[in-house]
This record gives structure tokens, C-alpha cells and sequence, in this order.
């Protein structure tokens, strides 16, 4: 099987750029790559465009990027939880694309699968669809949404084995394995590595076709945005 | 007239058996806790969740396990992951029965503003969009008025819209309405203590009354 095993997350990000396109999987602070991120941090890299559904909150997640000024662009469809990036894009410091969540996880999908475009009823008659193609369907009208691709995808799973198949965990899966498939270079950071053999066909979510680099991450803080208990 | 509670109970009355139901982030989370008896709901979380269940007792959190909301959540026997694509195929797909969500505005055609106040408050439109783009059957979970007191039942929305022409049920503190398809909001049920006077003038866009209307029944 082929390897695609880095020895960690220096090596997993070799090649990231000032200027670049990152996709993040997670939602909210669920499923993110935090070792990656960090390191992004660490780097210094600047200028980037980020497609990840949310910008984590303040001091953690993209939060942290964006505290550092290192992102220009945030392609997203919620960012309520992080006032410093409301604080920047309403100053204009940050350009920022807000897209529906749906549209959002179809237009990776479709970048990963060789789809350049396709229709979606969501967001018509809003101003997601200003300057977009319409076109009716069963009398029913559709915006016309591209494909989204970036030069690296860095998702975050639960187990990953060398051949760079993936399994993940409960609702930390969300945008991961779609951002997998659509990056040109796709970087997993996993909790638990594993050799190629010791994961159930049956039961790998993402193919490691799709994924370039796997790490084991050092260290997963997995923060809780919302502790909510009942009593 | 009714809290935030009152509303998801009533709310909760209009779930039908064995049907798959999402709830959208506030108010609407709450009808979680209502679902009458003997009666069999699915809640799916757009994040990748079918089987939502109630929140953790203290110390069982699990990181990895939330809702829309970002809250911590369990999952009940039966319950099944699945990734944001496959979820928003559930949604747009309409294999979601029933979608309940908040508003800032709402129209008498149907139309919802809930995700922008240009130049105040951007948070984005999450997966609004998308469900009531899809849905079939779109009930609004709010407040009549706003914290201005200014109603939130308008001719016309002034604020960004997330959809138009989606909305059909309205559940606020003071009544249950129903948009009706040549425009108006029909005055269906009065909260409980709350007169038609008072829905009358709380609401801004067309407000249809026809005969008695009756008063929320909770029990």
C-alpha cells in the first residue's frame, strides 16, 4: 500500500504559502485540526484564504489566525462565536463570503468529485444569488453554485492508518471528509495512527486516495464551545 | 401570554408520528423537550446527526457530540453520524419533515430574514438557507415583537432575507398564525391571557381575523 505518512506536523505542512487557499474541516470547535493550526500560526503564513464552515471563537481555532491578522479571506456560513472576526469584517480588514452551509458542503464535495457547477434552491431570491446564473427546475428556481477546491485541505479524524484511510467520530466528521477530497494537497491529522491492515474496510469513511500526508497529532485539546448539561 | 418555553410547548403539539424533524439554534431547540407521548420524532442536527438526544448529565460531555448550536448533546439508541453533505442531502432532499427555526422578520408572504443586520450584526446564514429553500413545511419560532417593541410580522421584510415565500406556521408570545397563500397572516390560536386587540396591534403586516379565535390549549 502506499505510504503517506509524515513524521509530524512540520512535515504535514511543508509547502504552505503566504497567499494561499486552505480548506479547515470542523464545526464549530468540533473536528478542527488544532495541531495544524497551531503550526500555521507558528509559521507566520499570511494573506490566506480560509473555506472553513465557522472561525473557531477568540483564543482558539481559526480564532487564532485571525488574531494574528494572517487571514485575508474567510469563504464561511457562520461566524457568529468569534467577535474579533465580526470586529474585522465589519471594519473591512477581513473580506469575508458567507455561504449557505449546504452550498458550502456541496461545492467542496463537488471540487473533490469533478463536478464544476451545479444548482441548489438555497439562498435564490436572496443576495447569495446576486450575479449568479438562475435557472428554473420543475417551476421551481435554482442559483447556480461553482465548485470549491484549495491548495491544501487539512481535516482532522479519529483514526487514520498509513495508506491514509479515515475513520471519524460522532459529529466531529461534519465538513472533514469532504474538504479530503478537494484539496490538491490533503493533510490528516489523526489521534490515533495506525498500520494499513488494522482498520475494517467496511468501516473507513474516507478512502486514503484522497489524502496526501497523516500524521498523529501531538496533542488534542478538543475545547467544548457549549457545555450544556441537563440537570 | 407565553415565554420562550410556552412557545416550544406549543410547538411541540405539532409534531405527527414517525417524521424527522430539525430544529434550528434557540427557541426552536427547545421542542426538543416537549415531544408529546406515544408519538415517534427523529431530530437531525445539520452538523451530521440523525437520533438527537437531550443534553448530558454533568461530567458526561463529549466534545465530539454537539448540535447545531454548539451544545453538548447525547445520541439515542438508533442514532447515526454522517458528514455535512449527506446531511444537507437529508435537508434539501426533503427528507426532513419538519423544520423549526427562529426569525428577526417575517413577512405575509412568507418571507424570513433571520441571519443579518447590514452593518450591526453579520453572523451568517449557517444552513437556514438551505432549510427553507427545501422544506415543506416551515414553522417560525419568535417573539411578536422586537426589543423595540416594533413588530416583527411586516408587510414587507426590511432586513436581508434568508428564503421568501417559505414561511407557512408563526408560534410567537402571543399567538399561532398562519400565512395564507393570496398574503396576510391568519390569526389562528391567542396565547393564553392575550386578546385579538393585542395581536392587532402588534402586528404590522395584514392580520386576517375571522370569528372567534380561540386560546392555546397547553395541557
Amino acid at each position: 500500500m502506499i505510504n503517506k505518512v509524515v513524521s509530524n506536523v512540520q512535515e504535514a505542512l511543508d509547502g504552505v504559502e503566504d497567499n494561499m487557499t486552505l480548506m479547515l474541516g470542523g464545526f464549530g470547535l468540533c473536528g478542527i485540526p488544532e495541531n495544524c493550526i497551531t503550526e500555521l500560526v507558528k509559521k507566520g503564513i499570511k494573506n490566506l484564504t480560509c473555506i472553513s464552515n465557522n472561525a473557531g471563537v477568540d483564543n482558539f481555532g481559526l480564532g487564532l489566525l485571525l488574531q494574528e491578522k494572517q487571514i485575508k479571506k474567510m469563504i464561511s456560513s457562520y461566524v457568529g462565536e468569534n467577535d474579533e472576526f465580526e470586529r474585522q469584517m465589519l471594519s473591512g480588514e477581513l473580506e469575508v463570503d458567507l455561504i449557505p452551509q449546504g452550498s458550502l458542503a456541496e461545492r467542496c464535495r463537488a471540487g473533490g468529485a469533478g463536478i464544476p457547477a451545479f444548482f441548489t434552491p438555497a439562498g435564490y431570491g436572496t443576495e447569495v444569488a446576486d450575479g449568479k446564473e438562475t435557472r428554473d427546475f420543475d417551476g421551481k428556481p435554482h442559483v447556480l453554485e461553482h465548485a470549491l477546491t484549495a491548495d491544501f485541505a487539512i481535516v482532522k479524524a479519529w483514526k487514520g492508518d498509513t495508506a491514509g484511510n479515515l475513520i471519524f467520530k460522532a459529529t466531529a466528521k461534519n465538513f472533514n471528509p469532504l474538504m479530503a477530497m478537494a484539496g490538491k494537497i490533503t493533510v490528516a491529522e489523526v489521534e490515533e495512527l495506525v498500520p494499513a491492515g488494522a482498520l475494517n474496510p467496511n468501516e473507513i469513511h474516507t478512502p486514503g486516495i484522497f489524502v496526501q500526508r497523516i500524521f498523529q497529532g501531538e496533542r488534542f485539546e478538543k475545547r467544548i464551545e457549549q457545555r450544556t448539561v441537563r440537570s | 401570554m407565553l415565554d420562550k418555553t410556552g412557545i416550544a410547548k406549543r410547538i411541540a403539539q405539532e409534531l405527527q408520528d414517525n417524521t424527522y424533524v430539525n430544529l434550528g439554534i434557540g427557541i426552536p431547540t427547545l421542542v426538543a423537550n416537549y415531544v408529546p407521548k406515544g408519538i415517534s420524532v427523529e431530530f437531525q442536527s445539520e452538523n451530521g446527526i440523525l437520533g438527537m438526544g437531550a443534553f448530558p448529565l454533568s461530567g458526561e460531555e463529549d466534545a465530539d457530540l454537539i448540535n447545531a448550536g454548539k451544545q453538548t448533546i447525547t445520541a439515542l439508541e438508533g442514532a447515526v453520524y454522517f458528514d455535512s453533505a449527506t446531511s444537507f442531502a437529508m435537508i434539501r432532499g426533503k427528507h426532513v419533515q419538519l423544520t423549526v427555526l427562529g426569525a428577526m422578520e417575517v413577512s405575509e408572504n412568507g418571507d424570513i430574514a433571520n441571519w443579518k443586520i447590514p452593518g450591526r450584526m453579520v453572523k451568517g446564514m449557517g444552513g437556514a438557507m438551505d432549510l427553507v429553500a427545501s422544506a415543506d413545511n416551515i414553522i417560525v419560532a419568535m417573539m411578536h415583537t422586537n426589543k423595540k417593541g416594533d413588530s416583527k410580522l411586516l408587510k414587507e421584510c426590511s432586513l436581508p432575507l434568508t428564503g421568501v415565500a417559505c414561511v407557512k406556521k408563526i408560534v410567537t408570545n402571543l399567538a399561532v398564525l398562519e400565512v395564507v397563500p393570496q398574503g396576510g397572516f391568519k390569526l389562528l390560536e391567542r396565547a393564553p391571557g392575550v386578546s385579538v386587540q393585542e395581536i392587532i396591534d402588534a402586528t404590522q403586516g395584514s392580520l386576517l381575523v375571522d370569528g372567534d379565535i380561540p386560546e392555546m390549549d397547553l395541557n
